[in-house]
């Protein structure tokens, strides 16, 4: 195995073109997991760490521009205003000393469907900056995740970043797990509301092979919520939602839960996250 | 390869590290530093917990080539006056004491871990910290053991100790 280190971001490029089948370490959270319990044995480990503006973010209009390298930790503490939909996702990965080390990036890189970061990246339409000696192009999330695992970055391209609008109105994450800290998520559900557009974003995680909208009840909602007269919930429009966001889904039995169980309890976390981003529009009039 | 890192304010170099390889790894067993624990190797215990440029990590998850030219802190370098903020009280740091005086220790082997991430809680914080912090930052820090309520004793004792109330 060689262990590669770039110390500028066109080295890391230059590195990943001649070296494509390396894998790009971070935190380690995923890829050093795999080594130490011998799932696999990578032929190179590209170490992305000694490289500074990666640790960046960055306010670019109405966006949030996340460095490849910012961790969990520092998303909580510097970007909960402007991200809370993500720095409620990124509350719930693994503990405080998992959450000092991984970043979204990584959890974009890995794919997997129970990434606790993917469902509100996909609420609010995030776009991930990838970048090769090439050039660098920006993949709306929605186009990211290709299958189990698998995601849209060709072998001779790395993430550079990940821009997240700045929320516009309510956004809540749900999660459910056998316990508060250290869960794979058994299902995860994320919204986010942007009321000037009268929009209603979704993202499920864990409940399909790759994370996913829930489109037919993102426009039921759109259309149903009172957003002028901002009255109370009509409890038949949440509970028309969560079984939208349910019939969406497409779980399997697994080690975590069954199938069944994922299904009925997106219905619910959808319902009662649609209440709660509502309940906090309607305060915030 | 060769890394080279700073354990406990000492410049330290291990050789002949295979590129996969853990920091972990070379903190027990190239440097001679066995404080640290090693269980899970991914993560999901603590007992690995070490300081990597003044921030809690699990050593396990941290490939070695990625400490070269950082430094590191063990459980080791807290009582020799060598952790973050220096503080030695007769031959154990006042975290270490308190898991003592508090019974806080069985088996011992998530001890090191614990006391690091307390050490670290305790630097962070003002007073005795709401147990639902202290049980938020030892969150990801298993015992097999105590059933967790002395640790969280030996948590407040040590705060009470640092903050008297006058």
């Amino acid at each position: 195995m060689d262990f590669l280190r770039p110390r500028t971001w066109a080295e890391a490029l230059a590195l990943k073109a001649e070296r494509p089948e390396a894998t790009p370490i971070q935190g380690g959270t995923d890829v050093m997991v795999e080594i130490n319990l011998d799932k696999g044995r990578p032929a190179a480990l590209l170490d992305l760490t000694p490289i500074p503006e990666l640790r960046e973010w960055s306010r670019e209009g109405v966006e949030i521009r996340v460095g490849a390298g910012v961790t969990y930790s520092r998303l909580i503490a510097e970007l909960g205003a402007d991200l809370p939909g993500l720095a409620q996702a990124s509350r719930t990965v693994g503990s405080p000393q998992i959450r000092n080390r991984g970043t979204v990036a990584g959890n974009l890189g890995a794919a997997s469907p129970a990434g606790d970061s993917h469902p509100p990246l996909l609420a609010c339409g995030a776009v991930v900056e990838a970048e090769s000696v090439r050039g660098a192009r920006l993949i709306p999330i929605r186009q990211f995740y290709t299958g189990v695992k698998r995601n849209a970055l060709a072998p001779d391209e790395l993430i550079h970043a990940v821009r997240v609008p700045a929320a516009t109105g309510p956004q809540y994450f749900s999660k459910v797990g056998t316990r508060n800290a250290m869960v794979i998520a058994v299902c995860s559900f994320a919204t986010a509301l942007e009321p000037a557009e009268r929009r209603v974003g979704t993202g499920i995680g864990s409940a399909a092979p790759t994370p996913r909208r829930a489109p037919d009840a993102e426009d039921f909602a759109s259309g149903a919520l009172d957003w002028d007269g901002r009255g109370p919930l009509d409890p038949a429009v949440a509970r028309r939602f969560g079984e939208l966001v349910a019939a969406a889904a497409a779980p399997i039995d697994d080690v975590r839960g069954r199938a069944a169980y994922r299904t009925h309890a997106l219905a619910v976390m959808a319902r009662r996250a649609l209440g709660w981003a509502w309940d906090d529009l309607r305060g915030s009039a | 390869m060769r890394v080279n890192v700073t354990v406990n304010g000492r410049p330290m170099t291990a050789d002949d590290v295979w590129e996969g390889e853990s920091l972990l790894y070379v903190l027990r067993e190239r440097l001679g530093l066995p404080g640290a624990k090693n269980a899970c190797e991914q993560g999901e215990c603590g007992s690995c917990t070490v300081y990597l440029d003044r921030t809690p990590v699990c050593a396990c998850l941290v490939a070695a080539g990625q400490a070269e030219g950082r430094e590191v802190v063990t459980v080791e370098g807290l009582a020799a006056g060598g952790g973050p903020d220096g503080e030695a009280d007769g031959g154990l740091h006042e975290v270490q004491r308190a898991f003592v005086d508090a019974g806080a220790v069985q088996c011992g082997f998530c001890t090191p871990g614990l006391v690091v991430q307390a050490h670290a809680l305790l630097a962070g914080a003002d007073g005795v910290p709401p147990d639902a912090d202290i049980r938020e930052a030892l969150a990801g820090n298993l015992c097999r053991c105590t059933g967790y309520e002395k640790i969280l004793d030996a948590v407040r004792l040590a705060a009470a100790r640092r903050h008297p109330t006058p």
